[in-house]
């Protein structure tokens, strides 16, 4: 057993093909430590296997080899306590009210209806959705209802957060002062968070360490330790060392985007006209 | 009231002022119809006396049962089928074709099942108004996104709460439709079967009015059923409305 907070090793993901013929190799194999509250962020090339290995962490799909334990008990088929997830894609629940999805958050929880209701009232606080409690996410823009995303995983005090690309459908000033929040409830809160992203600056900006993913099938070819203090915020970007970063990041990362590429070029050469 | 609701309002009371007018000066004579403001005078003339309540309630008791036993079989079958893809696929091309059986011809079989009762009907009922309950439920479980299902999954929901707690809320919109057809496939079987084979309801009563020329009692009990059918398709559009309009549709 490790003593890290989340613990990967030897994690491939094997996708079968349907017609029984060689599977797709997606990911693999990674071993990976994460300590108890780091901020982890993981970039690399589309297609890499990036959301395929949050969805292994998360135990939303199972590895085809390897193991991944969170906080020393192995992640399988079921998906332990004490994670939460917040996807790329809107999340909120369209039939019930900011409130409500937040509250949904709790539905399993032991808690008392008063102590339930006092712990959605001060998510819904510290998001800064005080005026929209009532609101349904229809009324919402895309910013708002990620923040409902995140209250809604927040509520349930999640000791490991895992963000799969969370601000990939907001605008870069939003992502920005979205990033702040996140550093800022990542401290509040001390939770282990792991960040999928495909945005250099925004991973050198929140995490403490960086991870490269390589082509298919994606394996962690580098690590940059950031050294931020861990109070920060997206002033960070001031610094001259955020440039020499986010410019190591590129470089690995561009021979591996152009490997990519390369490969759908191929694959569109060798289609039929 | 919106301009579209007037104009609606506008065609409907148009056609009853046509049809008065059409009666009064006997294009259409009384043997064939009575004009429209006699048909209402008549239907409260039969609601006040009750002589025709038991008719009533017959038919709307068991369009009710037969509508009820669509919903709950409908959206639990629609459920089970989805999980089961085989299953599914297998069936489709039953719930295609479905419509264009003639239900009524299992009538002699439903009786032979259940008897002279009530059962048949309820069963015809069901059987028009469940297939229209399946499809647009599946449909609507079709398109509920994935991201939803995986949020349900890391909530740690089980196979049956994640049913009842995301999926069907999501495709909600979807099952109301099925189910406003599922109300006029239901009330259609049902008056139907007591048109064929009945002693009782108020197809029996219609059919039993048509052929003693008795307009003052047809005509009034047709003008129920519209009422109550477009009574509860209006509550359930309104409905579906407030639906879509949550989410911004």
């Amino acid at each position: 057993m490790s003593d890290a907070h989340v613990s990967l090793r030897d994690v491939t993901k094997v996708f079968p093909a349907a017609n029984g013929g060689e599977g797709l190799h997606a990911l693999g194999p990674v071993d990976l430590d994460l300590g108890k509250g780091e901020f982890f962020a993981v970039v690399g090339p589309s297609g890499c296997g990036k959301s395929t290995l949050l969805e292994v962490i998360a135990g939303l799909t199972p590895a085809s080899a390897g193991t991944v334990e969170f906080e020393g008990w192995r992640v399988d088929a079921d998906i332990p306590d004490g994670i939460g997830v917040v996807f790329q894609e809107d999340a909120c629940f369209p039939w019930l009210s900011v409130e409500q999805n937040i509250a949904f958050g709790l539905r399993k929880t032991a808690l008392a209806a008063d102590a339930k209701q006092r712990r959605v009232r001060d998510v819904i606080d510290l998001m800064g959705l005080g005026d929209f409690a009532k609101s349904y996410p229809a009324q919402l823009s895309g910013g708002m209802r990620q923040r409902v995303c995140i209250a809604r995983t927040l509520v349930t005090q999640p000791r490991l957060i895992l963000l799969d690309e969370p601000f990939g459908a907001l605008d870069q000033q939003t992502r920005l002062l979205m990033g702040d929040e996140v550093l800022r409830l990542w401290r509040q809160t001390g939770a282990t968070v792991f960040l999928i992203t495909h945005a250099l600056d925004e991973a050198t900006m929140l995490a403490d360490r960086i991870a490269v993913m390589s082509a298919r099938p994606g394996r962690l070819i580098d690590v940059v330790q950031t050294n931020w203090p861990r109070e920060r915020d997206s002033r960070i970007v001031e610094r001259a060392e955020f440039g020499a970063i986010t410019a190591r990041l590129w470089k690995t990362l561009r021979e591996e985007s152009l490997k990519t590429m390369a490969l759908k070029g191929a694959g569109q050469a060798a289609e039929p006209a | 009231m919106s301009r579209i609701t007037l104009y609606r309002v506008g065609v409907i009371a148009a056609a009853v002022l046509l049809l008065e007018l059409l009666c009064y000066v006997r294009v259409i004579d009384r043997i064939t119809m009575q004009p429209p403001h006699q048909i209402v005078r008549d239907l409260f003339v039969i609601l006040a006396s009750g002589k025709q309540n038991a008719a009533i309630l017959k038919t709307l008791s068991n369009a009710s049962i037969a509508l009820s036993l669509a919903i709950v079989v409908g959206i639990l079958a629609a459920v089970a089928l989805h999980g089961y893809r085989t299953v599914r696929e297998t069936l489709d091309p039953l719930f295609a074709t479905y419509y264009a059986v003639p239900i009524f011809a299992f009538y002699p079989l439903l009786i032979v099942l259940f008897g002279l009762g009530d059962a048949p009907q309820i069963g015809i009922g069901f059987m028009l108004g469940v297939v229209a309950v399946i499809v647009n439920t599946l449909n609507g479980l079709d398109r509920v996104p994935r991201v939803l299902r995986k949020t349900a999954r890391i909530q740690r929901l089980g196979t049956i709460e994640t049913a009842l707690k995301v999926a069907l809320p999501c495709a909600a919109p979807y099952v109301l439709t099925g189910v406003k057809f599922a109300v006029a496939y239901s009330l259609i079987g049902i008056i139907g079967a007591e048109f064929i084979m009945s002693r009782g309801g108020m197809g029996y009563e219609i059919s039993f009015a048509y052929n003693n020329f008795d307009n003052a009692t047809m005509y009034p009990l047709i003008l129920l059923i519209l009422i109550v059918s477009i009574s509860i398709n209006a509550t359930l559009s309104w409905w579906e409305k407030v639906l879509l309009a949550r989410r911004g549709l």
